[in-house]
């Protein structure tokens, strides 16, 4: 591969330092993550994993990331269609506005979002008038999530969306489609791949999240905290052990289930085929 | 079915697209709108279609007698070909044609197997069969061009409606495609108006070309009244190859073919002009002569190898030239 001529050279070079980056970034610290979680025993492992503690808050991990991630997906769409199909004033701000959650310090967001949706916050307190927490619970973790999670899609969707010519809609209508028909048959398929790549990064990013979360959910054990605090609670109490065979699980867990995404986006992504 | 266009106007903004234009398309006629970018052919295709509207209130758009101007496109009955295909690429060759049937109300939707047997119909009509399980991209560019032919055939439209339908498309399959698609026409029949900036492709493929310029009609005929009996100047330089000529406030327009090249010795002063041999060029199936008149303005003339072999001529040489066709002037 490497001696054969190439237009642009350097092949080697870049080769090289691109095994280099990703041993030193990824591959190093995670393989020390699994040694360290390989220095505790079988039984212990499963022992661990199994406690009421980490299945809940796996469950709520795993369970409000794959929620935010959808609703996610539903929000992106809608801002997607927005910022592309439509000119108006202050566009491009609000082209802006959609990436401010990559940009906030995490910290910062999830101290804002638990301030406005606490009970007695600007939001929280019509919430309450409604019967509805948004904090400290689920639905608070739910809520930073998905504020994470949105650009993801948005970022996916655009360009894919940009290239959809208007005359595939033209086509469509001359054939006789009404609008809706158009949307669900032919915009949304072609959107899907790309709308499942959005999924599977804001999905992927929400399981990771820690600063937003840990302020709004309130962190109640059994209840209210998820696997990152946990691993860090670990932590804590020097409990190394265990904090890596948590981060281990969540990381092969993770990992599965985005491999399984990406082999179903790719299944649906007729241009790669 | 005829398609009869009166008085549309268009305009976008203080842009007019269109300007108070009227049009007769004769029932199963293949009619050309030629012209500029920027003329108004696409926007004109494009009213028709019921993919845009004319200004309100005015003109009036009928297919056989019948008023559809107000009828949007989905319901009108047209089959539109655009000029990249806007195929749905993650549909099949087969579910592309077979969209506009599948879309149709269910009150009058076909069944899945007559919906099959049209599809097939079609493939084999434009020359596709057993590529029905391919996706658009796996096909060329002239194949896909005639999967969006059947899948704007497919709902049986009352015109048909080609928006630069080969602009997109290599040379040699552009040629093969146009012979193709008249072939195609006087098989089915069918009125078709198709969109293009190519005079050539205007000229082999229409019975009717409609020229059109900054909004408006210049001329219509068929090709060879407008080529040989332009109306305007405009159609004139825009149809072919044209010598213009300027004579004080008098411009005269001549084709290089419709120009005769003698010795000087034969010259006949009522109707010749001396000319100088400029420059030949004789690499292709005709020759071409540049000749420079006395007052210095330069005469473009197409003739056979033959012809100019027996004149035997050279750079320098001073010749007679001759208009073959009485001198049109305006």
């Amino acid at each position: 591969m490497a001696c054969k001529k190439r237009v642009i050279p350097g092949f080697s070079l870049s080769l090289g330092v691109t095994v280099i980056y990703l041993g030193l970034i990824i591959m190093i610290p995670l393989a020390a993550l699994f040694l360290k979680a390989a220095g505790v025993g079988p039984a212990e492992w499963w022992e661990i994993l199994t406690t009421r503690r980490v299945l809940q808050a796996a469950k709520l991990t795993f369970g409000a990331s794959a929620a935010a991630a959808m609703v996610s997906v539903v929000l992106g769409l809608l801002v997607t269609w927005v910022l592309v199909r439509y000119e108006f004033p202050g566009k491009r701000l609000l082209d802006g506005m959609v990436d401010l959650p990559f940009a906030l310090p995490t910290a910062v967001a999830g101290i804002t979002l638990t301030q406005i949706y606490a009970p007695n916050g600007w939001i929280g307190i019509h919430l309450e008038k409604l019967g509805i927490q948004a904090a400290y619970n689920s639905l608070g973790v739910f809520i930073a999530l998905t504020f994470i999670g949105f650009p993801f899609v948005v970022r996916t969707v655009q360009p894919v969306m940009e290239d959809l010519g208007k005359d595939i809609e033209e086509a469509a209508a001359t054939l006789g489609a009404d609008r809706w028909t158009v949307f669900w048959r032919v915009i949304l398929p072609m959107l899907t791949p790309a709308l499942v790549t959005g999924f599977a990064l804001a999905f992927a990013r929400a399981i990771g999240e820690y600063g937003s979360v840990i302020f709004i959910s309130g962190n109640l054990p059994m209840k209210t905290e998820i696997l990152p605090l946990l691993i860090v609670s670990q932590l804590e109490q020097f409990k190394y052990g265990a904090a890596s065979v948590i981060a281990a699980a969540m990381l092969t867990v993770s990992f599965l289930l985005l491999l399984l995404i990406n082999l179903l986006q790719r299944r649906m992504d007729w241009q790669h085929r | 079915m005829s398609i009869s266009i009166q008085s549309l106007r268009k305009s976008f903004g203080s842009y007019t697209a269109l300007d108070d234009l009227s049009l007769e398309v004769p029932d199963g006629s293949l009619t050309a709108l030629l012209g500029p970018s920027g003329s108004g052919k696409t926007t004109l295709l494009r009213i028709v279609a019921g993919l845009e509207f004319a200004d309100p209130g005015s003109g009036r758009i009928a297919f056989h007698g019948e008023d559809v101007s107000a009828i949007p496109a989905g319901k009108r009955g047209v089959g539109f070909v655009f000029q990249h295909y806007a195929l749905f690429r993650h549909m099949t060759v087969a579910q592309n044609i077979a969209f506009g049937l599948s879309v149709a109300p269910r009150s009058s939707r076909l069944q899945a197997e007559e919906i099959r047997r049209r599809v097939m119909e079609l493939l084999k009509l434009v020359k596709l069969d057993g590529l029905e399980g391919r996706r658009p991209h796996e096909l060329s560019g002239g194949q896909r061009q005639r999967v969006a032919l059947a899948r704007a055939l497919a709902i049986r439209p009352k015109v048909l409606l080609l928006d630069e339908p080969f602009g997109a498309l290599d040379a040699q399959v552009r040629k093969d495609l146009r012979r193709w698609l008249r072939v195609f026409h006087d098989e089915i029949g069918l009125t078709t108006l198709f969109v293009t900036h190519d005079q050539e492709e205007a000229l082999e493929l229409a019975d009717q070309v409609v020229v059109m310029r900054n909004a408006r009609i210049e001329q219509v005929g068929n090709p060879q009244t407008v080529y040989d009996q332009p109306r305007t100047p405009f159609v004139y330089e825009f149809l072919g190859n044209v010598n213009k000529l300027g004579f004080g406030n008098d411009t005269r327009y001549v084709r290089p073919h419709e120009i005769e090249v003698l010795f000087a010795a034969e010259f006949d002063p009522s109707t010749d002009s001396l000319a100088q041999v400029h420059h030949l060029f004789s690499a292709g199936p005709v020759a071409t002569l540049t000749a420079k008149l006395h007052d210095g303005q330069f005469l473009d003339i197409e003739l056979s190898r033959r012809q100019l072999a027996e004149l035997s001529l050279s750079v320098g040489d001073e010749v007679a030239v001759r208009p073959l066709v009485a001198e049109r002037v305006r």
